[in-house]
């Protein structure tokens, strides 16, 4: 039977740190478990993802034998990685709103005792661990599909410029997240158009030189462009961490900014969703 | 009004304050006029006055559309109201949003959860959002949901593999395992057979006997708001047209039924047999 008394006067009360933490693991685990359950799903999408991948790859296939045909098959398979990672982390975190409003659970989910910002960082979380992975695991399809070298990689250059965007990542995730709070079936439909100008805009399979001048300049405001950039430097320049860490330092700065901006529009715009009952409203 | 106590402090909340308090609370949503296909005023819930002693249980009469849910969510910090004031025993509950949340849970019409996760992913999920252990969820829930008359081994199904009353037993599961002070529950029974139903009726009556719960509860059926409720509220049009125990409302509004049926069709000023012919002509 169930203790229905005031909380923290039966049990050892939380402390708000304890509490907020288990909040977000409580996210996590959550995202663990739906994974799990939609497992055929998920092979077929990281299936896909493999395809999708090599077929880019192989597009660098078509050159001539030679150092210019291995350059252009790492520089796409870069693309599609980078890409495959940075919009796992934006669709999971811009799509959790959306999925537990197609659910019905929004409304349990926010009535819990928890700061917006920890359920925010908790669909955070879980999004830089599932988007690691699912990408290591093209990886290594990859890897294994294309023998090509990559000698002067500097790896760690690499790994530092994707944890550094990985957080204006988040925080433009946390704008987007705010679209399908206002509306459902809208806000999905703008979270697909605004994935679908970053991956016109960012140079995910070409230098950004391409683009006509009428969208090009958008370039310069897209995170990833950077990323895409200095991660091709690294692994085919050999561009050291050193070389790097400014551009990681603007990512990691760009983020920090986009993240408090995105969580204040956030609240904004769940205050709005109360006072229109936009959560859910009948009788 | 009570002063805000330290977030990691049991919470010291004297006696004699009432659980809740609806000051002058309306509520209007725009709604898009069929006919004219221009956006109207709609006014859910407009003026409500309400004080529930800690310890009651207080039923919510009222036909569909007469603002129950929407009372319901403001209580629940789901809502903002546009005038008046919400108190959770004596916290605002715009301005202690989070220490109401801490006192509160509720359960809806609609049983929602993951539909794919199991019964005990969901409740994982839900009370970890509570600070609740998963450990002790899982044990708690077992007796909730065995007391409720759902086998322990249906706690491994997905949610979407059970019928709608389990499922309604395991959203009841999901809002005691986190101690709420005051339950809302809204129409916590709708849809669910006769046997379930009584097993839910008599787990409420018993929440409120054996723990110091105060329980709000709006509902379609009259025997359940004459046999469970202390004091029963008659809503419509957003207003409440009475707020008594059953029994005095029979007396006052019965008439020679001396019905709950006929307490609630007098005070929604519609006669029973009209309600019969409209039903018989839909």
């Amino acid at each position: 039977m169930a203790s229905t008394g005031v909380p923290g006067a039966r049990r050892r009360p939380l402390s708000t740190l304890e509490r907020e933490l288990r909040g977000m693991w409580a996210l996590v685990r959550r995202n663990f478990h739906l994974i799990r359950r939609y497992l055929g799903w998920e092979i077929v999408f990281l299936f896909y993802n493999v395809v999708n991948t090599l077929t880019i790859g192989l597009i660098g296939l078509a050159l001539p034998a030679g150092a210019a045909r291995n350059r252009e098959v790492v520089y796409l398979a870069i693309g599609a990685l980078l890409w495959n990672f940075l919009s796992i982390l934006f669709q999971e975190v811009s799509n959790s709103v959306q999925w537990e409003r197609w659910e019905g659970t929004i409304e349990y989910s926010f009535m819990a005792p928890i700061h917006r910002l920890t359920y925010l960082l908790g669909v955070c979380v879980w999004a830089v661990l599932y988007g690691l992975v699912r990408t290591l695991v093209v990886l290594v399809g990859v890897a294994l599909f294309f023998h090509v070298s990559i000698a002067r990689a500097d790896l760690a250059g690499a790994g530092l410029v994707l944890l550094a965007s990985s957080v204006p990542f988040i925080g433009l995730g946390l704008v987007a997240a705010i679209l399908p709070l206002l509306s459902t079936e809208r806000g999905a439909q703008a979270t697909q158009v605004i994935q679908g100008v970053l991956l016109l805009i960012s140079g995910v399979y070409y230098p950004v030189s391409v683009l006509p001048g009428w969208i090009g300049w958008a370039s310069v405001l897209s995170p990833a462009t950077y990323t895409l950039e200095y991660v091709r430097r690294a692994i085919l320049n050999g561009a050291s961490v050193g070389a790097v860490l400014p551009i990681s330092g603007v990512l990691l700065l760009w983020g920090l900014v986009l993240i408090p901006v995105g969580l204040g529009l956030f609240m904004l715009a769940e205050r709005h969703a109360l006072r229109v009952g936009a959560l859910k409203r009948n009788g | 009004m009570a002063t805000v106590p330290d977030m990691l402090t049991p919470l010291n909340i004297s006696p004699g304050t009432p659980a809740l308090r609806v000051m002058g609370v309306a509520k209007t949503f725009r709604e898009k006029d069929p006919d004219t296909g221009r956006w109207r005023p709609v006014a859910a819930v407009a003026g409500l006055d309400l004080e529930v002693p800690r310890g009651e249980i207080l039923g919510i009469l009222g036909p569909n559309g007469s603002g129950k849910s929407t009372l319901i969510r403001l209580v629940a910090t789901l809502l903002l109201a546009d005038e008046g004031r919400v108190e959770v025993f004596g916290f605002d509950v715009e301005r202690h949003r989070m220490l109401v949340r801490r006192l509160i849970n509720r359960v809806s019409v609609e049983a929602s959860f993951f539909k794919k996760l199991t019964a005990a992913e969901n409740l994982a999920y839900a009370t970890g959002l509570y600070g609740v252990p998963n450990r002790v969820a899982q044990v708690r829930a077992r007796e909730i949901l065995e007391r409720l008359g759902l086998p322990a081994k249906k706690l491994v199904v997905p949610l979407e593999q059970l019928s709608r009353g389990q499922q309604q037993k395991v959203a009841i599961a999901r809002a005691l395992l986190t101690s709420p002070t005051l339950m809302l529950l809204d129409e916590p029974t709708t849809g669910l057979d006769p046997k379930s139903r009584r097993e839910v009726q008599e787990f409420v009556l018993e929440v409120r006997a054996t723990h110091d719960a105060t329980i709000v509860i709006s509902t379609h059926d009259m025997d359940e708001a004459d046999r469970i409720c202390d004091r029963v509220a008659i809503i419509n049009a957003g207003q409440f047209a009475a707020i008594d125990r059953s029994d005095r409302l029979k007396a006052l509004y019965g008439g020679q039924a001396g019905t709950m049926e006929q307490v609630f069709f007098t005070l929604i000023g519609e006669q029973l047999d009209e309600a019969d012919q409209v039903e018989g002509g839909e």
